[in-house]
């Protein structure tokens, strides 16, 4: 994964986008935020709903309890 | 009759104005879909193979480009059959030699299957390296220009951005770009289609007209 490493660590930019997700946000609104291109955005949030540290609200993210813990031990 | 000839139909390949195929593979950026890219432009293109010299000098035109690229809502991604291993070794090199970086993700797409569905092999030409080809994919992802250059020429990147300019005045204005245009030269307004158009286009006060079909103008 790109945002998240084999031993369960998680990359700079997904602490960024997970720290970004205390509030409900859709893509656009986290790619203004992190000045991060929409595609990379995207890709990520895929990725993180899949490894559960994301939880999406309709067309919105929000980060998990486990997301949280994530991103405060990074 | 030779049955693997008979029954063999030709690969389907991207066509200007159809929807992009879409696809789903790793780069060095992670996992990337096509429609991930949705709302930008898209230069989605391929080259040979990594660690070879004409491939470097259009990876670092290409990096240069990018920020230009970005101002215009424009995305870059680079292809080729190689291991998301060596494009990372690749671009590591290329920031550390040659000191550009590389800001663009790069497909490693080992079982050809992008390069498959977008035509990107030449067999005339190599069966395991693809061509240099360039892939316009618009916001909607309509496929909105292609360029294919063989394997031992190097593309240009200036054509690559006139092009696009071209397209993005010709969405955003409704006209039509001459040979050679460059953005803040005149632009061909599009043949009447009747006669009673042609009729008003020949009175039209502050255009440039060779004649009812063939007339230029500035944009405001």
């Amino acid at each position: 994964m790109a945002c998240v490493n084999a031993d369960g660590t998680i990359t700079a930019t997904a602490k960024a986008l997970l720290k970004s997700l205390e509030r409900p946000l859709n893509p656009e609104e986290i790619s203004g935020r992190l000045g991060v291109p929409l595609f990379r955005v995207r890709s990520s949030l895929r990725e993180m709903v899949e490894a559960g540290l994301v939880v999406s609200q309709g067309e919105k993210y929000l980060a998990s309890e486990e997301g949280k813990k994530k991103a405060a031990a990074a | 009759m030779d049955n693997t000839t008979a029954t063999q139909t030709p690969a389907s390949l991207p066509r200007i104005g159809s929807p992009a195929p879409q696809f789903e593979a790793v780069t060095t950026h992670g996992v990337l879909k096509l429609e991930d890219f949705k709302g930008s432009w898209l230069v989605l293109f391929s080259h040979p193979a990594d660690f070879t010299p004409v491939c470097t000098t259009e990876f670092m035109g290409f990096a240069q480009i990018h920020p230009k690229l970005r101002e215009m809502n424009v995305e870059l991604m680079g292809l080729s059959i190689d291991s998301v291993y060596s494009h990372i070794a690749w671009v590591r090199n290329i920031g550390e030699k040659l000191g550009q970086k590389i800001t663009f993700p790069v497909i490693a797409d080992l079982n050809k299957e992008v390069a498959t569905l977008y035509g990107m092999l030449m067999p005339g030409e190599s069966k395991t390296e693809t061509s240099r080809c360039v892939f316009i994919i618009d916001d909607k992802q309509i496929i909105r220009a292609m360029i294919y250059y063989p394997l031992s020429t190097g593309r240009n990147m200036d054509e690559i951005l006139r092009l696009i300019q071209a397209l993005q005045t010709t969405d955003k204005y409704g006209v039509a770009c001459p040979a050679n245009w460059r953005p803040g030269d005149k632009v061909i307004i599009p043949p009447p289609k009747t006669q009673e158009m042609a009729e008003e286009r020949m009175k039209e006060k502050g255009i440039e007209r060779a004649d009812w079909y063939f007339s230029k103008k500035d944009l405001k």
